[in-house]
């Protein structure tokens, strides 16, 4: 784990309301991994006081890139930030996806900003050889996130963009593509969409790998603030910063 | 620059500077240590450790508010038995103070908690949790009460004789009739403060924004609170100040202590800024040059009113 004063490199906007910005982060980039994240502070005054996570979306040599979308304040600012400008950022934090299995096939399933992880993860696993089916949702055409992934299938809720229906439907419907073969599953997005997908994957034959979120004020496991039933653990929480924010599906109570 | 003197006596404990860590925003210190030489820092107060283990309160636990935040953890912890057997000996390679933070449902689990953390030698001395304002049982209810405030403190005081600070509450009335209650039964120090019972709500869903609906505010929004609260301490009781709440630059530890605090703790700014303490120790130093003042100790209680 480092606390770096990142230069921005890149700023810009890739869709309505999706912004990626990039840094020069040395310490980080050369050992970061797909599915980490990192905290930010997005300015020096202590307004917005604690940090911001965000999930790593990719990594050029030296330079760390963050996808994200303007909620709140942080976000604001983040997004205003200039060329040269200097960002605190803490990380590597957390455990990232797993990349060493069998499975020749993956899945990964992305429901709306839930993307933000999946260009470094694609990168890492065709450098592993793998072959990727990315199935990509969201409520209408606005939320669909393309930036960084591979061989597409899109759903819409209102059949705005590719099949009308939700990553759950999408599945069903390329199923034939997978050859009822072993494959892995990585996925990323709203609550309702992990749990549906917690919910068809149920019977445990397929290893699906989840990133989850929650409010975090340290990132590294000092304050408790960011619980998880695991279990493995009946009588603590796992700490979604610390213990993931990438868990085993099977193995999380949402 | 090492000319002044930063060190801070109290009784039964002797710091190197007046900067300690607070519980609950440093867990058992291993993490943080990762980005801050505790060696550095005056001392770690732990995560509040009770009896038993506990699981904490179910998600969500905290929020941002304007300058602060609420939490409502529950006071999650390992437990007294999981804490001397995997935790406590990584502070053997450190030299600094450790203090274990305690917390208890019952004045005789309070004891019991002391008594077997006090074998332990590295263990350098207690502070007594009677205000988390966070769990059911015990906690903030004893920080309201007098009577079991002092039979908190008279128990402990038995139990060891390492410095024994007593942790208060400002969700009363008047909190220095606590810090007298502490001084009369053998406390050597108040810890001031805990956090301020607050709540934040979702105005669409109509819900708080935290599962436990309060929780304890922090941060530097209650700088101010909890300065006033030091000063009407300093004012009305004769013990040593452990200052706590909203420090987030080095001039706030210089106010801490010239309001009336001989050591102050860093809390929420940890998760902001994991180096924070060792950043302030520098500019301590140098105000103490500019301002001519040789032993950073004489700042406490020197405010003219
Ligand atoms: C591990 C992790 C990875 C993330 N990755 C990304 C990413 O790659 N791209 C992206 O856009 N967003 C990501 N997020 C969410 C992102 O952190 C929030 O959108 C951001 O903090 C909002 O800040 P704000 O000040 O703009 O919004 P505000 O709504 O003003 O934030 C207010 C407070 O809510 C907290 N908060 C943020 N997210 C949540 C949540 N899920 N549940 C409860 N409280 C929350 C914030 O931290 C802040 O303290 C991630 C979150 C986590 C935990
Ligand atoms: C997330 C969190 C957890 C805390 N847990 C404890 C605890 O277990 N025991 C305790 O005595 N105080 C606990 N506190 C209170 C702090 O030690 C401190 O008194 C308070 O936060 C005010 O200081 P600050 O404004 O610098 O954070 C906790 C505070 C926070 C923010
Ligand atoms: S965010 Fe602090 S412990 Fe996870």
């Amino acid at each position: 784990m480092y606390q770096a004063l990142a230069c921005v490199t890149d700023n810009k906007k890739i869709a309505e309301n999706i912004h990626l910005i990039e840094f020069e982060a040395p310490s980080i980039a050369n050992v970061i991994a797909p599915g980490q994240f990192l905290n930010l502070r997005v300015n020096d005054n202590l307004f917005p006081l604690l940090r911001r996570p965000f999930s790593i979306c990719d990594v050029n040599n030296d330079r760390i890139s963050v996808m994200f979308n303007v909620m709140g304040e942080g976000t604001k600012i983040l997004s205003q930030k200039k060329l040269n400008d200097y960002v605190d950022i803490l990380g590597p934090l957390g455990n990232g996806f797993n990349l060493t299995f069998n499975e020749k096939k993956t899945v990964i399933i992305s429901g709306g900003l839930g993307a933000a992880p999946f260009p470094y993860l694609t990168k890492e696993l065709l450098n592993r050889d793998k072959e990727i089916i990315t199935i990509v949702g969201g409520r209408s055409s606005q939320d669909i996130i393309k930036h960084g992934l591979t061989n597409l299938f899109i759903t819409t809720e209102d059949g705005s963009e590719g099949l009308k229906g939700n990553v759950i439907d999408c599945l069903k419907d390329i199923n034939n593509l997978l050859f009822e073969t072993q494959y892995r599953v990585f996925t990323c997005g709203p609550n309702g969409m992990i749990k549906a997908i917690k919910k068809y994957f149920a019977d445990n034959k397929i290893v699906v790998e989840a990133s989850v979120e929650s409010a975090m004020a340290c990132g590294f496991g000092i304050c408790q603030g960011c619980p998880i039933e695991h279990v493995q653990s009946e009588d603590t929480y796992k700490l979604i910063c610390k213990d993931g924010p990438v868990f085993n599906l099977n193995d999380i109570i949402i | 620059m090492s000319s002044v003197d930063l060190s801070v006596k109290l009784p039964n404990l002797t710091l190197k500077n007046p900067i300690l860590l607070a519980s609950g925003t440093v867990g058992y210190g291993q993490e943080i240590a990762e980005f801050t030489d505790l060696n550095k820092i005056g001392g770690v107060v732990t995560k509040s450790l009770s009896l038993k283990p506990r699981k904490g309160n179910a998600p969500q636990r905290i929020v941002e508010t304007p300058t602060g935040m609420l939490n409502a953890i529950g006071l999650a912890n390992v437990g007294v038995e999981e804490y001397l057997k995997s935790k406590v000996g990584f502070f053997k390679n450190y030299d600094t103070a450790l203090i274990c933070n305690v917390a208890a449902s019952s004045p005789e689990e309070y004891l019991e908690c002391v008594r077997l953390l006090d074998s332990e030698e590295r263990i350098d001395g207690f502070e007594i949790n009677v205000s988390c304002p966070n769990v059911k049982d015990g906690g903030l209810e004893f920080g309201n009460n007098p009577a079991l405030v002092s039979k908190i403190t008279n128990l402990t005081r038995g139990a060891t004789s390492k410095f024994l600070a007593i942790k208060l509450s400002p969700n009363v009335a008047r909190i220095s009739e606590f810090a007298r209650i502490a001084k009369e039964e053998g406390a050597d120090a108040v810890s001031a403060i805990n956090t301020l019972v607050g709540t934040a709500f979702d105005i669409y869903s109509r819900r708080p924004k935290i599962k436990n609906v309060t929780g304890g505010l922090s941060g530097p929004a209650i700088r101010p609170v909890a300065l006033a609260k030091v000063l009407e301490i300093r004012k009305n009781a004769d013990i040593p100040i452990i200052g706590i709440g909203g420090i987030s630059v080095w001039q706030d530890v210089i106010e801490f202590m010239i309001a009336g605090a001989s050591a102050v703790q860093l809390g929420t700014i940890n998760f902001v800024n994991p180096g924070s303490a060792i950043n302030f120790l520098d500019n301590l130093t140098e105000y103490c040059l500019t301002q001519k003042i040789n032993s950073l100790s004489e700042l406490t209680g020197s405010f003219t009113l």
